[in-house]
């Protein structure tokens, strides 16, 4: 069995040829319960202080831990942005507006033009929070609040609505919605957009807020952890649920220094609608494939930010994946333990940690990991490690078996 | 301009019962009447699977099956695309966590993500492919298309885009009006080959230029009533036999323009 996978796993690699041109990321912002903006989250990634708190959102009586994005409440959207007003939304205009993000955004704008500038984004709650709400304040014939407003919040097209709009953007917008992989499969399309020629310059990102759906629908599945998650721990009792929102800006390289997308990689488990395949099989052709994209081999790999939710089945497979594509002692860690699982941002949030990373050439450990365990093969960071990095790799799995995997490097030979 | 072959098409709407049995329709010989579109049955899930899919991923299922011609997918590239995705399941969840009892039932959680039908697919098939489920509001038969033409043309993958939505059920039906459910399917390939029914070249246009009406007043409606069936231009041009250029709205801004020749 072992040695199909790998068969498999090389196969898919060979597959793919020649090479992707790299792509530029010029700019990129996040926001989650670490903090507002890069700076806030590399502080805390140092620091060691976790972003999870006790289960406090408004509704809930569930005993678990959440990472809750401070301050979402008192921000809503000014002005003209109103008619989004929602959770998800303030959010992802939290990220737009931090980092100098928007104004890079706005440079491209000038220098391309509108309409060659494209959103892609990727959300699996998009704004069904407030919807939660509308459905509670039904009147005596069962129908919704007059001011509810489905297409600017619940529909899953919104957040590129959204986006597009606040950027003042006119090129192509799209909503991925593929659970938890979502946010990471943006990056796969916007090289595609790019290689097209359809646009010069693609906003891609992904926006995840806390909700009813989510907490108590991760709690039907028993997949939810009575405490701050433990990703790879021997002890791992699930996830906690959190929220975040990230933003990058992709261009076709031509020269230059900077960070890059370097490879992407998706596959489907063809396993179960919301466990892992076992051996990591999905996860592993995700792998290969973006290694294989690259161009370059396993031994490129520094450091792999895992999906790492923290659940027995993920942890499990995935490290089961890592072993087939990179082999033994590979070097990783998950940010589930100071984020929580952000669900939909969960892929960009991951890619943009690999970012900041690279930069900094520095990768946090796995926190709330204690004892990593005894069967798995990676080397799970227990202490953040500084060293230059030149290449991460990073997985986003989601329910329906979705699989995607990024690496991210440098510009440049 | 990218060129790709189209090889093989599902369909599922009211009065239009499968390809073969609309081709008449569309392409202006038989007149259309719109009739209850037969109930999705999922007939490609195994047993379980089945039991537990929603109706409309039984519709997606229905026509990606029909696009395949019941061939074994392979490692088919997978485009799914949705407004509304799993409506139903999404509203049932929105009346439990406003009731006093907010336990979800495990399964309604998992069919309620936006890629279930995709997932419910996969399974299915067993295809370990690229699958991918986006959302492009009104767009989002556009927005899918242009996705899998990249995918076909740029990678050279043989690529199924399966686009489909249901009317969302009340109180949100209010909010969101859908006159009726369609479901559509196409399985594109980078290279001619046997039986292949047309090739395809289309672009992004950055203008939003309008989008290719049709002319049936019948057709026109369902049109404008269900995002899947904004493909229905597309249909009508393959059904027609004659070269055709076609523009679908795609992604808000702009279109996507199409020049379809039919293969004989």
């Amino acid at each position: 069995m072992f040695l199909e996978l790998e068969t498999q796993a090389q196969a898919s690699a060979l597959a793919v040829s020649p090479p992707m041109p790299s792509i530029a990321i010029r700019a990129y912002a996040l926001v989650n319960a670490l903090g507002v903006g890069r700076a806030a989250t590399l502080a805390a990634l140092r620091s060691g202080c976790s972003g999870l708190r006790p289960c406090d959102f408004p509704g809930t009586d569930l005993a678990t831990w959440i990472g809750r994005v401070e301050g979402v409440e008192t921000l809503p959207l000014p002005g003209r942005w109103a008619r989004y007003e929602c959770r998800n939304h303030r959010l992802a205009r939290m990220a737009l507006e931090c980092d100098g993000f928007a104004e890079r955004v706005a440079e491209a704008r000038g220098r391309y033009g509108a309409r060659r500038v494209g959103v892609i984004v990727g959300t699996s709650t998009s704004g069904i929070l407030e919807t939660e709400a509308a459905y509670r304040d039904r009147d005596a014939q069962g129908r919704l609040p007059r001011g509810f407003r489905y297409r600017r919040v619940q529909n899953t097209s919104a957040l590129a609505d959204f986006v597009r709009d606040y950027l003042g953007l006119a090129g192509p917008a799209v909503a991925i919605s593929t659970a938890c992989s979502s946010s990471a499969k943006v990056f796969a399309s916007a090289a595609r957009w790019l290689a097209a020629d359809w646009c010069d310059a693609v906003v891609v990102g992904g926006s995840d807020s806390l909700c009813l759906t989510t907490l108590y629908g991760f709690a039907a599945l028993e997949l939810v952890s009575d405490e701050p998650c433990r990703p790879a721990d021997v002890l791992r009792k699930g996830i906690s649920i959190g929220e975040g929102a990230g933003f990058a800006l992709l261009e076709r390289a031509g020269g230059g220094s900077g960070l890059a997308l370097l490879g992407y990689g998706e596959s489907a488990d063809a396993y179960h609608m919301s466990s892992p395949h076992p051996e990591g099989a999905g996860a592993a052709a995700a792998m290969a494939e973006c290694l294989g994209r690259a161009g370059l081999g396993p031994g490129a790999v520094d450091y792999t930010v895992l999906h790492g939710t923290a659940t027995r089945g993920n942890d499990s497979a995935e490290d089961r994946a890592l072993h087939t594509v990179l082999g033994p002692d590979a070097l990783c860690s998950s940010i589930k333990g100071w984020t929580g699982h952000t669900l939909g941002a969960a892929g960009i949030l991951n890619a943009l940690v690999a970012c900041l990373c690279l930069e900094e050439g520095f990768a946090p450990h796995s926190l709330q990991t204690r004892r990593v365990d005894p069967d798995f093969s990676a080397h799970i960071l227990l202490e953040p490690r500084h060293r230059p990095m030149n290449a991460v790799l990073c997985n986003a799995f989601g329910f329906g078996g979705n699989n995607a995997s990024l690496l991210l490097g440098r510009l440049g030979p | 301009m990218r060129r790709v072959y189209i090889a093989g098409v599902g369909l599922l709407g009211p009065g239009l019962e499968g390809w073969a049995a609309s081709r008449a329709i569309l392409a202006g010989i038989e007149p259309y009447a719109p009739a209850a579109m037969p109930r999705p049955t999922g007939t490609g899930l195994p047993a379980t699977e089945r039991r537990r899919a929603t109706l409309v991923t039984r519709l997606a299922v229905d026509v990606a099956g029909a696009a395949l011609g019941g061939a074994d997918p392979g490692n088919i590239v997978a485009v799914f695309a949705s407004s509304g995705g799993e409506v139903e399941v999404i509203h049932g969840i929105f009346e439990q966590l406003a009731g006093p009892d907010r336990r979800l039932s495990p399964t309604a959680f998992h069919n309620s993500v936006h890629n279930a039908a995709s997932g419910y697919w996969s399974i299915a098939t067993g295809c370990r492919g690229a699958v991918d489920s986006l959302c492009g509001y009104d767009d989002s038969f556009g927005s899918g298309l242009a996705e899998a033409l990249l995918r076909c043309g740029l990678d050279g993958k043989e690529v199924l885009l399966v686009a489909y939505d249901l009317p969302p059920p009340f109180p949100v039906a209010e909010f969101r009006p859908l006159s009726a459910p369609f479901g559509v399917a196409l399985r594109l390939r980078a290279s001619a080959a046997p039986g292949v029914i047309a090739e395809l070249r289309g672009g992004f246009l950055p203008e939003g230029l309008p989008a290719t009406r049709l002319d049936d007043p019948g057709l026109e409606s369902l049109r404008l009533g269900n995002p899947a069936a904004r493909g229905l231009p597309l249909l009508a041009a393959l059904a027609g036999d004659r070269d055709a250029e076609i523009r679908l709205g795609c992604g808000m801004g702009g279109c996507l323009r199409l020049e379809v020749r039919p293969w004989f």
